[in-house]
């Protein structure tokens, strides 16, 4: 990452801090908004919210790591939720993901070649009444099943 | 706008009942916080997330604590496998719930209430958020509220980031401090020392959803719903092998002979109870009954007909517990490791019973020695499952590997798995 690129992230986080304050309940949401604009949370940027915060780098760090939805490392533009809870993997999830997987040529990390999607084979995320069920970002999509599946992400 | 948010033609007795947004408000604004205590006492309301504890004692507890903040946390990070009704009353009833939020601050003398809402539902945030706003609007939260002079309440909304022991409530607490979920040791309990040490009820979404439909109607219409110690009605979410999935609204004490026939279940094998952590029931018992004194439940009803492989079943489950096992305490992150070992050994018949044994007597360590209810709940499944099919999960291997009497044939030695 250059110069550039570091102080944009720098701002940002600044802004962050100064609209939800400095003290450690405001960890959370500061990580979160930083991710959603950028991604995911680099080391460097872990450092520099640590130092805005007061916390130790290695506590923001552990944080990151605890929480399955927040990472450490750059993902797919688009984030794509399939469920694996056994009434999903019953109603044909488990071969929805496999479809997805060998139609976007994804790497051992689930990221598409291309870097437009990451798969993510999450817990119940509760449509377990229109399963198989798929998050997209944030728009849910109901009952889905391959081909409708392939045709949502194509489009993407 | 998404059909997720488009109001169903719902019919309950309590929560899917009629109600006018913003009615039970009123009403409060004109009761003594005494009262509305003795109200939700003689309603015998209890917590709806599945552990039951009555409503009333948790609000009286903090009432009474001695400090000049506290806090109403609403436990919207609904990660129990098969459960949904939190997702349906936030979408669909949401004027329940924040009225059930206001009347528990006024009640208990909390100015500040926050919602926990889990990331997998950021969808609903937005919506929550401009219905938090035109209550804001109405003069229904903030400052001098519905009128009253010296009221204060405000929500705001604290997402999740997708871990599962974060519905526990000391874990939630600590997620919301900026900390890693990991549930504290009780006591202290919240409603003494809970979010920032200030006493706090954690309430699940389902239990403030009631809370207007009481205060409305009353203790004791309430009280006439359910059964004797499980009053009221509950929302059950029910899904798998049926053809009505969904979220229905029945009274405590009925079957789940009942649900499978409201949700139109045909040949059905087995119904696991409660979600993962949860129990799995056998055909011959879905005459039991759904209440807090026989089989408790925090809605969750998974149906699996006869062509479900029930070790399939156990194995998805115990891999969710590995997943979300904190790894605070040693229990409950090796013993579930352990668990899912001994599933995957069946699995490759390579077992033994007298290890399948001592797998048991660990299910009964993990039970009174893991800190919080995920190690302490999640043998649940382990035991009642291989309890209750042990002639499907075994029955097969049965005869290749054992003689009649269940005791192994010579060539395999336990020493490998152990």
């Amino acid at each position: 990452m250059n110069e550039i690129e570091k102080n944009i992230r720098r701002e940002f986080i600044h802004e962050l801090i100064s609209t939800h304050g400095a003290e450690r309940t405001s960890l959370l949401p500061v990580l979160q908004e930083f991710q959603k604009k950028f991604g995911y949370i680099d080391g460097h940027s872990q450092q520099e919210i640590a130092f805005a915060m007061n916390i130790h780098p290695v506590e923001v760090n552990s944080i990151i790591s605890f929480y399955s939805f927040l990472y450490e490392s750059p993902r797919g533009r688009n984030t794509v939720r399939i469920c694996r809870n056994i009434v999903c993997d019953f109603h044909g999830s488990n071969e929805i993901a496999d479809a997805v997987r060998k139609e976007f040529k994804m790497n051992s990390g689930n990221t598409s070649g291309d870097g437009n999607i990451t798969l993510e084979i999450t817990n119940c995320f509760g449509l377990c009444d229109k399963s198989p069920s798929m998050i997209v970002n944030e728009n849910v999509y109901e009952k889905i099943d391959k081909d409708s599946a392939l045709k949502i992400l194509r489009g993407l | 706008m998404n059909n997720l948010f488009m109001k169903k033609d719902r019919k309950g007795p309590v929560l899917f009942s009629e109600y006018t947004p913003g009615s039970a408000l009123l009403k409060a604004a004109d009761m003594s916080r005494d009262d509305i205590l003795f109200e939700i006492k003689d309603s015998g309301l209890k917590g709806r997330g599945g552990a039951g504890f009555p409503t009333s004692v948790k609000w009286m507890l903090t009432a009474s604590a001695d400090s000049d903040r506290k806090f109403i946390v609403c436990n919207a990070d609904e990660g129990e496998p098969g459960t949904f009704k939190d997702r349906v009353l936030l979408t669909e009833y949401p004027e329940l719930v924040i009225e059930g939020m206001i009347i528990a601050g006024y009640t208990i003398g909390a100015k500040e209430g926050i919602i926990y809402l889990r990331d997998e539902y950021a969808y609903i945030l937005e919506f929550l958020e401009n219905k938090i706003e035109e209550y804001r609007k109405n003069n229904l939260l903030g400052k001098n509220l519905a009128g009253k002079e010296g009221v204060e309440f405000d929500i705001k909304i604290r997402l999740g980031s997708g871990a599962y022991v974060c519905g526990e409530e000391t874990a939630l607490i600590e997620s919301l401090e900026g900390y890693r979920g990991e549930p504290r040791n009780k006591p202290p309990f919240p409603v003494n020392t809970g979010f920032l040490g200030c006493p706090t009820v954690v309430n699940n979404v389902e239990t403030l959803a009631s809370v207007p439909h009481i205060i409305n109607k009353g203790g004791d219409w309430f009280h006439k719903f359910g059964t004797d110690k499980s009053t009221g009605s509950k929302l059950f979410s029910i899904c798998g092998d049926c053809r009505y999935p969904g979220v229905y609204e029945l009274p405590f004490g009925i079957t789940i002979n009942d649900l499978l026939e409201i949700s139109g279940a045909e040949n059905t094998k087995a119904v696991q109870i409660g979600g993962a952590s949860g129990l799995c029931f056998p055909e011959s018992e879905f005459g039991r009954k759904l209440c807090f004194e026989e089989i408790s439940t925090g809605g969750s009803v998974m149906i699996f007909d006869r062509s479900r492989d029930m070790l399939k079943v156990l194995k998805n489950f115990m891999e969710f517990f590995v997943e979300e096992s904190c790894g605070q305490c040693t229990p409950c992150r090796i013993g579930n490791v352990r668990l899912l070992e001994g599933v995957k050994m069946i699995e490759r018949n390579e077992y033994t019973f007298e290890y399948i044994e001592k797998l048991k007597e660990l299910c009964g360590t993990m039970k009174i020695a893991s800190k919080c209810g995920l190690g302490q709940s999640s043998p649940n499944p382990f035991l009642s499952i291989l309890e209750n099919f042990k002639d499907e999960i075994f029955g097969k291997h049965l005869n290749q590997n054992h003689d009649e009497k269940g005791i192994k044939k010579s060539g395999i030695t336990e020493a490998a798995y152990c």
